[in-house]
């Protein structure tokens, strides 16, 4: 038997009540030496930041190992990494800031390498669902050149999923909508 | 190191547990709409340009070890203990099973919930109308769903309350839920209902699920056989996440 799944619904304006956790945005320690800094800012269709939303990450590690459960190819070895992160707090200014190690090339057994990535949910009040986008890296420009995923993105939309380096990390906003709307996707 | 011994430069993977390789896909129609001009907050808030279809890696069929960890303490699912004083309001259990869509239970996964008091407010700074604060209630919960992919909490039944959306609008009482499951996929941040809501007809937010019966699925139902004589009655509800789907040829990546 097939069962269909539970509806989505907003995560509302009051997530902050149970959601954050003291660790949440960060994959990794910050004071691990190889850990980036991810930040951002998400925009609303008027070009104002969307105060009470919420962001999560997962990817793999510098080796392109994942730190999941279920023992994908890995898992990850680097002590302490989480792959995941979440920020989303009470009082928020739609800026976001995340801390992960930079994840590695992925191969597949097919031979396929995915470039350097990480997955990227956005929550916020207004939103019935989630939605989804990926942040690639901009100092990978042969990796993404590659990457089987970025191949499908319109060319003249695929800035906008490649973070800038900043200085102790990268830059990604994300636009819900738009001028240079983000691309999201159907996974 | 790959099986021969041989030094890989990256690791390549396979999966070695029998959790899917790809999980099912949900079509526009099947989910609950981004755009829903009926919930105001939705105008400004969701792409207008159509998703871009990708197929499903590894990134997306792996999900983070979010375990006991996450749990704060024995009383994270008593939210009427968490406090020196009781709650205000109708003691409740709440439990179901976390499944799949091929009715697998989801063991040892992180489930959160949040919610208002009995009065319909939420202890948040943005939160200002006039119903009062409960200091006995925080108003959130965590737990770990157990070998048969079941969850429990103790609380009190939240309260409607009044929001901007329209002139009267009223909530339906609800419960938030957030789910991670095992795999990217199956993230789920949805709402949980009680039976007989007369508030149901007039909720942009319900009603943004098109289909009646898949409406049906965000509402618990009640157990008399779960209540506890002389302390609290019960609710039951099952949250189903997206299981193991067929892969379309184009997903071969």
């Amino acid at each position: 038997m097939i069962y269909h799944t539970t509806p989505s619904q907003t995560v509302g304006p009051y997530f902050a009540i149970g959601l954050p956790w003291p660790d949440g945005p960060h994959a990794i320690a910050p004071d691990h030496p190889a850990a980036i800094t991810i930040t951002g800012v998400v925009y609303d269709g008027a070009g104002e930041p969307i105060a009470d939303s919420m962001i999560e990450i997962w990817g793999a590690d510098p080796d392109g190992r994942y730190a999941d459960l279920w023992g994908h190819g890995g898992p990850s070895t680097v002590e302490g990494f989480r792959g995941f992160a979440r920020f989303g707090e009470e009082g928020g200014s739609g800026e976001f800031e995340l801390v992960t190690l930079k994840p590695g090339p992925v191969k597949l057994a097919d031979g396929v390498v995915l470039a350097p990535h990480l997955d990227v949910n956005v929550f916020a009040r207004g939103m019935l669902r989630h939605i989804v986008t990926r942040m690639y890296f901009g100092d990978e420009p042969e990796a993404n050149a590659a990457d089987p995923v970025l191949a499908r993105v319109p060319a003249e939309r695929r800035d906008t999923l490649i973070a800038q380096p900043t200085e102790n990390g990268y830059r990604f906003d994300i636009r819900v909508q738009g001028p240079g709307e983000t691309v999201f996707l159907a996974v | 190191m790959s099986k021969n011994g041989t030094a890989t430069q990256h690791a390549v993977y396979k999966p070695i547990t029998d959790t899917p390789d790809c999980y099912l896909r949900l079509s526009e129609e099947e989910q609950t709409p981004l755009d829903h001009p009926q919930y105001k907050s939705s105008r400004l808030r969701h792409p207008k340009q159509p998703l871009v279809y990708v197929p499903q890696s590894i990134t997306e069929i792996t999900g983070p070890q979010l375990g006991p960890e996450r749990v704060q303490g024995e009383l994270d699912n008593d939210l009427t203990r968490q406090h020196s004083g009781e709650p205000i309001g109708e003691r409740i259990t709440l439990s179901g099973r976390v499944l799949d869509t091929e009715g697998k239970p989801l063991r040892g996964t992180l489930v959160e919930i949040w919610q208002a008091n009995a009065a319909g407010r939420y202890q948040h700074r943005w939160d200002r109308w006039p119903a009062p604060l409960d200091p006995n209630f925080s108003g959130a919960g965590r737990c770990i769903t157990d070998d048969e992919g079941r969850y429990q909490f103790t609380t009190i039944k939240p309260g409607p309350y009044p929001w901007g959306n329209h002139y009267n609008a009223w909530r339906p009482a609800h419960i938030h839920f957030s789910l991670l499951g095992r795999a990217f996929v199956q993230r789920l941040v949805t709402q949980m209902y009680f039976p007989g809501d007369p508030m149901f007809p007039y909720d942009p937010i319900f009603n943004a699920v098109r289909d009646e019966t898949a409406r049906e699925r965000m509402i618990s139902r009640f157990a008399m056989d779960r209540t506890q004589p002389d302390w609290a009655l019960a609710y039951e509800w099952d949250i189903y996440l997206r299981g193991p789907g067929a892969t379309p040829f184009e997903e071969a990546l």
